[in-house]
């Protein structure tokens, strides 16, 4: 397994230059049921992600978004009361198919969480973390990656200096995007982003929705979040979530200017939520 | 219309100084209550301070005089009523650093099963009962079953093995305690990040919860130490005996140790009265010895702690 990985991380290398046509489904969700226990958290969703585009999920809190996010790199598996029905196809295979591996499956579908959470160790192991634990041993290969890294995520300016010192001396807006790095040095298909500017600052946050942009062209990324402007500004794509149900999804100019749905155009004009 | 303007602001003026008057008798009160909750916590830490300081002062003052270099370094002469304590300071330490070496990979291993692998629910749940109780059990009843079962049924007989065996077991269950203490003060967002980057479960708590946790782990591995390092009871049967002509030479030989050392000088020696220096000097040095350990745990968590912000 680890080898295969090592493999994977070092071949993206040279396929990440391609170009992909257009609405490339790499993430399929059918008919997926969440439980927490007796507790349904979401009811059957059907929806499609399409590669290199950013897909934003919205909805009042407490609809599932964050819940539905955690179905794509099996998170929820950490909780021992929840239980999934249904499908996740990553490039056609279903993630939660018997005998899946799901370190494998983790390294291809990275995720940047609510809070920065940056491990109480120095800026060049938290990236390098990543590449480590699949078992990358060249160091120099390592050091090339954690620089590609931080510079794709717009912290290399800031860090090239201090890379030995502890993360946490980093301000809130500059770990989060050491954690966004941190991600992106395992080369992951999809990155998952749940909430990732809502303990942020406006300038901190607008450097993070700059990156979103960015990272498009290599990336598919899923953004869960709270901010609707949000939203609108960095995704192609919007969900709409309410009660565990998916209410409606389309491309993000339709969702916030004529979207089919009363309920879609009641929440996002502010009218509920 | 004058009039009745002149009344409204009258009935307000009245409302306002009432208000006023009732805000100001909450406000005396509540800050009452504030200063007397601060005294009472004051004094509580007061209290405590005075104990300890009443303790050591008496040791110090009537032990002070028996330690000297010869007391700390040559065997006891003359039905020991003389010469010093080398014997009992190296099997206390003995037995420290070998119940240490024993309970400490064992405890620190369960409490990560415990705690990181485990799926929650009955079972553990009856575990993590039945250690709890096991660090409630009183000293003496380990140290019988360190008699019963080490000593008699491995046949290690009276000796520093045995020692080290049943204070293992009676630091077990503190070791597992604090160890989980640590280990769950570690937020899970760490392991969801380890994880979500591929890490495997091993990897994360070897390589990620385990650091974070480990200033924590020490300083609960060192307060167990030095609490192993304070008991009798456990000793007594097991591994400690009145008088060894020399220091021990191998894991089966017979120890003297500080806190018998006390009990034996105090309650049984031919001259009770003749060895009391002695035995203020034993209690001083053993108190020395747990006191160093304890700011030696604090100094370990502070650094430690440092080191890993910084």
């Amino acid at each position: 397994m680890t080898d295969t990985n090592v493999n994977a991380i070092e071949q993206k290398e040279s396929s990440q230059n391609i170009q992909y046509s257009d609405k490339e489904i790499i993430l399929e969700v059918r008919n997926l049921n969440l439980y927490y226990g007796e507790v349904q958290a979401l009811h059957s969703i059907s929806m499609e992600f399409y590669k290199n585009h950013v897909t934003a999920l919205i909805g009042p809190s407490g609809c599932g978004k964050s819940s539905f996010l955690r179905c794509f790199n099996r998170m929820n598996d950490l909780i021992p009361i929840a239980r999934v029905e249904g499908e996740v196809l990553l490039e056609g295979e279903n993630i939660y198919a018997p005998g899946v591996d799901v370190v494998s499956l983790r390294r291809r579908v990275g995720m940047v969480f609510q809070k920065p959470n940056p491990f109480p160790k120095s800026i060049f192991d938290n990236v390098a973390y990543g590449l480590v634990v699949n078992g990358i041993k060249d160091r120099s290969f390592i050091e090339e990656r954690v620089k590609q890294s931080l510079i794709q995520a717009a912290l290399w300016d800031e860090v090239q200096d201090r890379l030995s010192k502890s993360a946490l001396g980093l301000s809130g807006g500059q770990q989060q995007r050491l954690c966004i790095a941190r991600a992106l040095a395992v080369q992951p298909d999809i990155l998952l982003m749940d909430e990732p500017a809502s303990a942020l600052d406006p300038i901190a946050t607008q450097k993070i929705e700059d990156l979103i942009h960015e990272l498009k062209t290599g990336y598919t990324i899923i953004i869960v979040t709270h901010n609707m402007q949000q939203a609108a500004r960095v995704s192609d794509y919007t969900a709409f979530l309410y009660m565990g149900k998916l209410i409606e999804v389309d491309k993000t100019d339709i969702i916030f200017t004529r979207p089919k749905l009363k309920q879609t155009s009641d929440y996002i004009t502010g009218r509920f939520g | 219309m004058a009039e009745l303007s002149m009344g409204h602001i009258k009935t307000y003026n009245r409302d306002v100084v009432m208000n006023v008057d009732r805000l100001t008798k909450i406000r005396q009160r509540r800050m009452l209550k504030e200063k007397l909750a601060f005294s009472i916590f004051r004094i509580a830490v007061f209290l405590n301070g005075i104990a300890l300081f009443i303790i050591l002062y008496f040791l110090i003052a009537n032990g002070w005089k028996s330690i000297n270099w010869e007391f700390l370094t040559s065997m006891p002469r003359e039905s020991m009523t003389k010469g010093g304590i080398l014997p009992c300071i190296t099997g206390t330490v003995l037995l420290g650093i070998g119940s240490m070496i024993i309970s400490m990979p064992l405890g620190i291993l369960s409490a990560i099963y415990l705690n990181e692998y485990a799926k929650p629910g009955m079972l553990v749940d009856i575990i993590r009962l039945g250690i709890n109780n096991l660090a409630g059990v009183p000293s003496v009843v380990f140290g019988l079953f360190g008699l019963a079962f080490f000593v008699v049924v491995f046949h290690m007989g009276i000796s520093l093995i045995a020692g080290c065996f049943t204070l293992a077991a009676m630091s077990l269950p503190l070791i597992i305690a604090s160890t989980e203490e640590a280990l769950r003060s570690i937020p899970d967002t760490y392991r969801e990040a380890s994880l979500g980057l591929g890490a495997t479960k091993w990897q994360t708590v070897y390589k990620v919860v385990l650091p974070a946790a480990l200033p924590s782990i020490l300083t609960g591995g060192i307060l167990s130490l030095s609490r192993v390092a304070g008991e009798t009871a456990p000793i007594m049967f097991t591994a400690a005996v009145f008088y060894t002509p020399s220091l021990p030479k191998s894991i089966f030989d017979e120890i003297m140790a500080l806190p018998y050392h006390v009990y034996v000088l105090a309650t049984a020696g031919t001259e009770i009265e003749k060895t009391r220096p002695l035995q203020y000097g034993t209690a001083l040095v053993l108190i020395t010895l747990v006191l160093g350990l304890n700011l030696f745990a604090i100094y370990l968590r502070a650094r430690m702690q440092k080191k890993n912000s910084k």
